[in-house]
This record gives C-alpha cells, structure tokens and sequence, in this order.
C-alpha cells in the first residue's frame, strides 16, 4: 500500500483514497481521423510498461477528484513525488520523456 | 521429563496467585505469569500430541512462537481457536484446552501403528501411493483428510470484535529485547515519534530468560524495567506489548497484532472492547531487533516428548520458575548452552554436558558448571534417545574430531530429559518479507539480516548476528548514533556496557552422525511438525530436487504453524551437505507473512458483518421492505427485485407486474440510476466530446438518450441527460456506472480538455426517482400535480419540466424505459418516502402496481431496449447494437471512441451483432450465457455464432423472447440458430430485437 500525496490537498493519503489513471502524459492525437489506423492503435494499446521509474496518473478519487502527476518506480515502488499534471509534464520533458 | 517448581530470584510468575485450568479433561494448577506450556510442564504433563504424519508422541520443544509441537485447541464452542501453540498461551483462571492431535485418542492414535511402518513411509509417500486408480481419489482425500490436519474450526460465529488502528511513525521498533529498548530509548531521547512492539506480555526479551546477566552494572531484570520506566516518562514513545509485528510491506507498512484480551479470564473480557486490535503502522524508518530464536540440533528420536531445546529449559527455568527434568542430558556445539546446564544445575539438576567439541567450551565456562555440580563429557554426540513416552536415557556415540563422524560407540546415560544446543537462528523474516535476502554467516552458522540493515531499516541485536549481549548493545548504540547523527539529532552518549564471556569457536555441525548410512538408524528430526526427517531430505535430493523450494515443497519441511522456526536452518543445511553446495549459495526458501499466525478477524478488523460491504438504501427502502419486496444487489444498492403477492412465484409476480405497466399502471423505484449534475458555459461541448451523438440542438426543457463510447469505440455507458439551461445538465448513468463514469469526465476533462469550463457533480444521492409507467401514468400525475399541464402536445415524450408534485418541488421527465407512457418524477432525495407514498394513494383507483428490477428487465427487453454489460460486454460498438442512430458521425469534434469506430477491425460485417431470438416452442426461455451454434448436431471444436444475453418469459406477448449477439446477426435475419445449453439443444429464428410496438408509438400517446 503506498502512501500517495496529492498536490492538491497538500497531504499524504492512503492509496485507498486514489485510482490509478495509467501511464501519464499520453497525448490524444490532435486530429484524430488524420491518424493512420497503426498511430491510433499506437495512441490506445501502447504503454511504456518500464522496469524503473515511471510517470503515472492518480486520481484523488475520494478526496479532491484531482488528477495529478506521480513517478514511481515499478521496481522498488517508491514514489519520487507527485506535482500537478502541468508541474509534473515540465519535469517529465525536461527528464527527456516522450 | 519430569518438570518440577523451584523459586528463582529472577522468575516473572506470582506464586501467591494460584490459577486453575483444565488440560484434556484433567484439572491443574498453575500461576499468574505462567504460560500454559510453563503450567504443563510444571505438572510434570509431557505427551501433548502426536505427530503428523507418523503419529508419534510428542511434547513441548521450545518456549515461544518457534514451538512445532504442542499445539492445543483452547477453550470451546464460539471462542475455540484452534492449533494455539501451548507456549504462547498465557494462563489464566479457568482455561481449558486440550490436544490437537490423536485420532481416536491421544493416548491410542492409529496413526502411530503406521508409524512403526515409517520405512514404508518415505517423503512424497502420498504423491507416490496414492496414484492410481485416479478414480479412487476423492476416497484417498477424505481419509487422508481426516488422518491429516490438527486442530477444528469453530463453527459458530466469532462472538468477538476486532479493530484496526493505524500509526504514522517516525521510528518503528521491533522487538523489545535489550537491544529494542536501547534503540527506542535512543530515538526517544532524540524526539522523535516512537513506537515500540513487542510479543511478549513484557519487554525484556532474552534478558528475562538470562538472569546472570548485568548491564551498566544492574542485574538484568532490573535494567529492563529502568529503561522501560524511562521509554513510558517520554511523551513521544509508545510501547505495546502483546503485540505481534508479522508483516512488513511496500514502503515500511508494518502490521502487528495487539491480543488485549486473551490472557484474561472470561468474566473479565469486556465486551465492549475488541479482542485484537490490528495495528498498521507506517514507518519512517524500521529497527528491527527481533532477536534470535535457538535451534535444536538433529539426532536420532529426538522428537520424543521431554527433548527440548537448551534456550528453552533456561526460559522455563529463570522466567517461570520450573526445572524440566532431575536428570538432564544437554547436547551442545557452542559455550552459550553451558549457562543453561550451570543454571539447572544450581537448581539442583543433575546435568551431564555433551559436548560436540573435542576440546569444550572456554575455561570461564567450563569452570562455571564444574562449579555448579553438573559433568562435561566432550567429543561425544547423542546417537539416539530411547524411551516409549517419554525420555528414559541416550546412546552417545564418539565423534572424530576432525572429519565429524562417528568414531565408535558411546555409553547409554539414563535422563528423563535432553537437552539441545544447534546455535542461534537470527529472526529475519520482516527483513526478508519485502524482497530483502539474509546473508549467511559461517562464522555465527546462521543467516543474518545485514548490519548495515537499508535505506529505510536498520537492524540491530542478534538478529544481526551480534549473539553476545554486550556487541548487541554496542552495535545498536553505534548503528543508532550514526543513524541519529546524520539527520542532525545529536549524539547518543555512553552505550550500555555488559560483559561478553569469551567462548571458544562453535562446532559447524547441524545432523549428529550416528554411525550408519542415512535412513537405517532412529528417525532423525529436522521439522517436527511436519515429520520430515534427515534421511528424507537426503532422499529428496536424491529423487533430483535441486532447489531449497522444491525440497521444502516435496518433504513439507518450514510449511505449518511454526513456519520452520526450528528447522529451516538445519533443513538447508543438511539439504546442501547433500546437494554438495554451500550453504549461502543453497539460500533460503522465501519468507512470507505472516510471521505467527494471524486470526481472520484480526484481519478483516471492523469490515465484518453490516460494514463488510455496506448496502446502499434509497428513501423509499422502508416501503419496500413493507411490502414484501424480495431484493437483489446492484452495485451495493439494494432494490427491489419483484414484489410477491401471497402465494406467487418470481414469474408470476413478473407476469403481473408486466401486465400492469402495459395495460394499467406500475411503479417503480428509479433512484439508484447514476445523477452527474454538468454546469459551465462549455458543458454542451464536453457533452458533445464524450457522447456518441450530438447535442448542440437539445433545448431546455428537452431529454435526450446519450451513449458513451471509450476510445476504442466500444459502449461503455448510456442514460439520458436532460437540458436544463443552456449551459447546465443532468446526466443519468447506469446504477452500477455511477462513479466510473464521475471519474471518466473528471479525467477528460483535466487532461486533455482543462480549458473547457465545466463543472461535474454526483448528484446521485441527492434525487429521488419514482418512475411512474404505463398509460394510465398520466391520470396518477395528474393528481399529484396541477401546475404541469400534461396535455398530449403541451408534454411530450422526451421533455421535461419543472413543477409542484405532491406539494414538493419536482422535476418530472418523460421518459420511457419500457415503451410505455411514462413520468419520472426527481425529488430532494428526503422527500422521496413520501412521494413514494403519494404516488402508490394516488394510483390506487388506477389498481398501480409497484415492480421491480425483474419486470423492469422484461420491459425493456420486449422493446429491445440493452442493458450496458448485459447484452453488452466492452467489445460491442453502437453498430454492433444496431444504434447507429446514436451515432453523430458528422459532429465537428472527433468525439471519444469515433476514430475507433472506422479501425478494420471495427467495421467488419461479421462482428457479433445484437438481434432478437425467438424460439420454436414459445414455451421455451432460452439460457442467458447459452452458446449459439449453426447446426443442432454439435461438432467439436463447436461452430459458435455467438451467446444469448437477456432471455425471459414476456406475459404481454404469451411467449419467451430473448436477446442475443451474433456474429453477422444484423444480415441474419429468419435463420435458425441453435442454442446449446447442459446438453439440450433449443432452436430459435433470428428476429428484430424489437418485439413490442416496432413503430414506438406506444410512447407518444
């Protein structure tokens, strides 16, 4: 079980009080009907699935409903932190994410 | 074994306080302070169960949780707790217990004839016998069964309570032994916020066992309690006792259990307090202090009742004043066990030492039991104990000094008890639970947990390795201080100083050799509990198991209540001596919570019973109750599933509740349906983005049925949403999609869309929704309501309006599940008993009849309305549900799931599709869930087409009618498929899925 804090509340919460939304930063393609059926898939079925540390979405389901930003690692589950999804994109592009 | 009183200075019992108990039907006496086990022996009770696998006498070993044996089944009826290890039972007055094992009895058990067959009986024995006829199996199980197994279950419902309480800490210590107390007192001192656990009904660990020992110069008892007394004057510590730390988890989350009440008498048990009370603790940094736990070592028959271990005679001898025996043989490879023959002796034991070593323990050592009466034999072994019962004596056997076999034959020394020393086993299990590996040490012949413990863990004391009380102390003062000082909280001062004797070296030995090849001398223990033998793990290996799991899997050593607490070091060990490894590249089998066993209740804590999975009530509930409504969980919603009169099945109930919302008038309780209240100058846009169809024309005052579709295009929701003001909705959801389809928006929205203004709220629990159908609903609104006119033209189908029902201000929505005329009338969810109420009053000339959930289902079905995740599954499109008129393919915004809908896999003609099904035999409802084939003759692999989803009897048409997928199913149409259902084969005519009122005219009149 881990203990999530949510940017929003600024408190450390049990996990039972999030749902994981999956990997983070999963842009929906702009025009969808330009994609070719191969990037829509892309877009829908592929997941980085890393061994380390991962960008993940949270969602303060019994709490504020927030979706925030946390990166864990899948190994070890320590949770380096979690920031607001804009907060937490800035870190993640300037980490090099794709 | 002939356990005896004595009156040690440093014993923790209260001899002024007698307690009475029964054990297998005979009355005893023990005192305050004792265990059970401390009690028996006392009374010089030795045989408490019989064994396994071979049925063979046993008695008590150890003297805490590491005890394999003395299993007992305390107290009766709803209380019982089955398989309680007799040496973690604190006395108390009245107790009764009795043992586990022994079938018929204890004194006679059958299985111990077999026993005597033990050659026969070789590891795998039930694996190997029991093969053949396969048949025969279910036959085999239950006499294994019942042969097998100790303890029973209590069969009545726990009387008791359990709670669970949660802890953020900043230092967690485990273990209240010398070294824990230290640790806490140190991280006490330094402010921070402390907890300390431990098993034991006191702190005090070993050194309650260990009287000779001084620290800073005060005897160690005395020690204990000025450390205590300090920990409970610092606000910042807390220290439980009776507490079981079994588990630790992700992140430093340690449970322990707390037992509050078990060591009362039952009139004292409050019932206004839990029994156990789980604690989940989450620690910023964890000291594990669990200390060690010593082994026996292995030899022939010694499992007989009165061999112990040495670490165990010293317990029951200074903690609880009782001496195990007046004749005492103690075997030992190291100088620790030479404190327990010194203290036996000066309790006036006759105590012969074997030593192992040719050349014995250090001088110091030595001298002390010269001193106190007892004689060392050393170089010898013990090559098997003889007794029928109960010990009677032990054939040594000369050890070569070198090469560790057996030089020649020993003398045969009378004992009624024997004694073993196998070392130290560290007690790493909450340092392994979590991914963490113990190192072996072969020096201290045991795994460690590491010094250096990691990043959120030290680990201090013996279960380090550090045996001796002083570098106990002084690697815990050290670990501490550096761990203090480098979060800047200060030095930790002067380390408590105790003298380590020096000891000579240990002898590496785990099986005492007996002189002949494995197997043909006396039975040689390794895992008592679940009778595996030397010779067994020796035939393991041989039989080509390789890995330590598979050898434990194979022979069941380490498995049972005692989790191999005992055993597993001399397991692996003898399994790599066979295997002709190391033992650290051996390694161990995997230690798993729970540390000792757990009970459920502690467990589940306060989610038993009503609050385990709580039901969800509407306003109307009492009503229904009332009325005999037989319920049916939706989500964790209770409705309504029909409502019986005297006499009537669930299909006659339906039939006339069915008829009723066709023919007259019918009522139903809507409330539970999902309510999202969407408001903000962009909320018609969202709408537009997670809808299917479009909503840029929905007026206020106006209804429309929405499909939710995921990305992949699949239908994932429906309701209908009404208009209530240019930028503001209510969304209906299905009743078990409420909350996903809440957390489906909010996540849309913050994601890919936070520039929309748009606010989302539940507003589930905030209406009540009596649903009035049929053609005479518009005479019962009319009486409940005059300022909504309810003209044909004024209210149509699919409006809705704002008005006065009953006197109560209610939105009223014409809508239709059914195909009928129909109201839906939202109220403040308080208010809803009472218009439930009115209503019913008000649709009683109009013979209004309430249904359920049932008939709703066959409602909607004649009209072949689907129910998302009934006759849909998360792989159907609004196309393969013939919805395509819910699909706004020309919407500007590429809505969720439109791109998915034009993939090549989703636009195939020979998806499943939904159609109707209409049997030959009218009489005949088909099985939801049955498989649909081409041909009555069923070919294997059979050719399926697809499955029925929703099957009923319809009153309303006199005939069945059901709803099904089918692969190609919307070009179908007028074929036969045949469904197939344990074993009957059912034809039916692919029709529309529309069976009632094709046009949907019955609505609009």
């Amino acid at each position: 079980m881990f203990l999530i804090y949510c940017p929003y509340c600024k408190a450390t919460r049990e996990e039972e009080e999030f749902h994981n939304a999956g990997e983070a930063f999963i842009a929906r393609p702009a025009d969808p009907e330009a994609a070719s059926d191969e990037e829509w898939g892309d877009y829908l079925f592929m997941r980085k699935n890393p061994k380390g540390w991962h960008w993940e979405q949270w969602q303060h389901a019994a709490g504020c409903g927030r979706v925030f930003a946390v990166k864990r690692h899948t190994l070890s589950y320590r949770i380096a932190g979690s920031w607001t999804l804009a907060a937490g994109k800035a870190l993640f592009l300037q980490e090099g994410g794709v | 074994m002939s356990g005896y009183r004595v009156s040690r200075p440093s014993q923790r019992i209260d001899r002024d306080q007698t307690v009475r108990f029964r054990f297998n039907g005979r009355d005893y006496s023990g005192f305050a302070g004792d265990t059970l086990a401390s009690a028996l022996i006392a009374n010089g009770v030795t045989l408490l169960g019989r064994s396994f696998k071979y049925g063979r006498p046993r008695g008590i070993v150890g003297a805490g949780p590491e005890e394999p044996n003395a299993l007992v089944q305390l107290e009766d009826g709803a209380r019982t707790v089955p398989d309680v290890k007799a040496t973690q039972i604190e006395l108390y007055p009245g107790l009764s217990a009795r043992s586990c094992s022994g079938w018929p009895s204890l004194a006679l058990d059958l299985k111990s004839l077999l026993g005597r067959c033990g050659r026969f009986m070789p590891p795998g024995f039930y694996y190997k016998t029991f093969m053949a006829p396969v048949r025969a199996w279910p036959v085999y199980e239950k006499i294994i069964r019942k042969a097998a197994g100790f303890g029973t279950a209590p069969t009545a419902n726990d009387p008791d309570f359990y709670d669970h309480l949660h802890h953020h800490v900043d230092v967690l210590v485990v273990g209240g032994g010398a070294c824990g107390l230290w640790a806490a007192l140190l991280a006490g001192r330094a402010g921070l916020k402390t907890l300390l656990v431990d098993d034991q009904n006191e702190a005090g660990g070993w050194l309650l066992s260990e009287a000779s020992a001084r620290i800073d110069g005060l005897a160690a008892i005395d020690w204990v309690a000025s450390r205590r007394a300090e920990l409970d004057a610092l606000p910042n510590v807390a220290v439980l006792t009776r507490t079981t730390a079994f588990a630790h988890h992700d992140l430093n989350l340690v449970q322990a259990v707390e037992r509050l009440q078990d060591h009362l008498p039952a009139e004292a048990r409050r019932a206004d307090q839990p029994r156990e009370r789980l604690h989940r603790i989450r620690a910023g940094h964890v000291i594990l202090a669990a200390g060690a736990i010593e082994r026996p070592l292995v030899f022939g028959n010694n499992d007989l009742p009165g061999v112990l271990t040495a670490a165990a005679a010293q317990t029951y001898l200074n903690r609880y004043g009782v001496v195990v025996g007046r004749t005492i043989l103690l075997l030992t490879h190291n100088d620790a066990a030479y404190d327990t023959a010194r203290d036996l002796a000066l309790a006036g034991s006759r105590v012969t030492v074997i030593d192992v070593r040719q050349r014995g323990a250090a001088p110091a050592r030595h001298a002390a039991v010269i001193a106190a009466g007892a004689t060392v034999l050393t170089g010898f072994g013990i090559a098997e104990v003889r007794g029928g019962n109960r010990v009677r004596a032990a054939r040594l056997v000369r050890l070569d000094p070198l090469s560790l076999k057996a030089t020649g034959k020993g003398p045969v020394l009378n004992a009624d008890c024997v004694l073993s020393s196998g070392g130290l086993t560290a007690t790493v299990h909450l340092y392994c639970h979590n991914g963490g590996r113990p190192l072996w040490d072969e020096e201290r012949l045991s795994f460690v947990a590491p010094a250096g413990g990691r990043d959120d863990m030290c680990c201090v004391g013996a279960v380090a390795g550090y045996w001796g009380l002083g570098e106990a102390l002084r690697q815990t003062h050290e670990t501490l201080g550096a761990w203090l000082a480098a979060r800047g909280l200060g030095a930790a001062g002067q380390a408590p100083q105790a003298d380590d004797i020096p000891a000579a070296p240990t002898r590496r030995v785990f099986r005492i050799p007996d002189g002949r090849r494995p197997g043909a001398g006396a039975k040689a223990f390794v895992d008592f509990q679940n009778d595996v033998t030397a010779a067994d793990i020796h035939i393991a290996v041989l039989e080509n198991y390789r890995s330590v799991e598979h050898v434990k899997r194979y022979t069941a050593l380490g498995f049972g209540t005692d989790q191999g607490k005992l055993s597993n070091i001399n397991g692996f060990a003898i399994a790599a001596e066979a295997l002709g490894k190391p033992i650290a590249s051996v390694g161990t089998t995997t230690y798993r919570p729970a540390y000792t066993p757990v009970s459920f209740g502690a467990l589940a804590g306060p989610h038993a019973r009503e609050t385990f999975d709580p039901e969800r009530h509407t306003a109307m509930h009492a009503r229904h109750v009332a009325a005999g409504a037989a319920f049916e969980r939706v989500g964790q919603w209770m409705r309504p599933h029909y409502f019986p009169r005297p006499g009537e099945d669930l299909h006659a109930a339906v039939a006339r509740e069915c008829l009723a919302a066709r023919q007259g008038v019918a009522v139903m309780d809507a409330t539970t349906l999902g309510k999202i209240d969407v408001k903000g100058p962009d909320a018609r846009e969202f709408l537009n983005r997670v809808y299917s169809n479009a909503w840029s024309k929905l007026e206020p005052g106006k209804c429309r049925y929405g499909l939710m579709l995921d990305e992949n295009g699949m239908v994932m929701d429906d309701g209908v949403t009404a208009c209530l003001a240019d930028d503001h909705f209510h969304m209906t959801t299905t009743t078990g999609g409420a909350a996903r389809v809440l957390s489906w928006l909010e996540r849309w929205h913050q994601t890919e869309w936070p520039d929309l203004k748009v606010f989302f709220t539940s507003t589930t629990d905030h209406w009540c929704t009596t649903a009035v159908v049929g053609p005479k609903s518009r005479d019962v609104l009319m009486r409940l309501c005059s300022d909504i006119d309810f003209a044909m033209d004024a209210f149509k189908f699919m409006d809705w309006r704002d008005g006065t029902v009953a006197g109560l201000p209610a939105r009223v929505f014409r809508i239709s599940f059914s195909g009928e005329v129909a109201y839906e009338i939202n109220v403040e969810a308080s208010y809803g008993d009472y218009v439930w109420q009115s209503v019913l009053a008000a649709g009683k000339d109009f013979g209004i009849t309430p249904y359920g959930t049932e008939s709703m289902h066959v409602l909607r079905a004649e009209k072949g309305f689907i129910i998302v995740g009934q006759d849909s599954d998360g792989s159907m499109t609004p196309f393969d549900l013939g919805m395509a008129w819910a699909v706004g393919m020309k919407k500007p915004f590429s809505f969720l799931g439109r791109r998915s809908l034009t993939r090549s896999d989703t636009v195939r003609d020979d998806r499943k599709q939904l159609v109707g099904l209409l049997t030959d035999d009218p009489a005949a409802v088909l099985t939801e869930g049955a498989q649909l084939l081409s041909s009555p003759q069923v070919t294997i692999p059979a050719d399926m087409r697809g499955h029925v989803t929703s099957s009923y009897f319809s009153a309303y048409l006199g005939r069945s009618i059901a709803l099904a997928v089918v692969k190609g199913g919307a070009a179908s149409g007028g074929e036969t498929v045949y469904a197939w259902s344990g074993g009957q084969v059912t034809a039916a005519r692919i029709v529309s899925s529309v069976f009632v009122d094709p046009q949907g005219e019955r609505q609009h009149v």
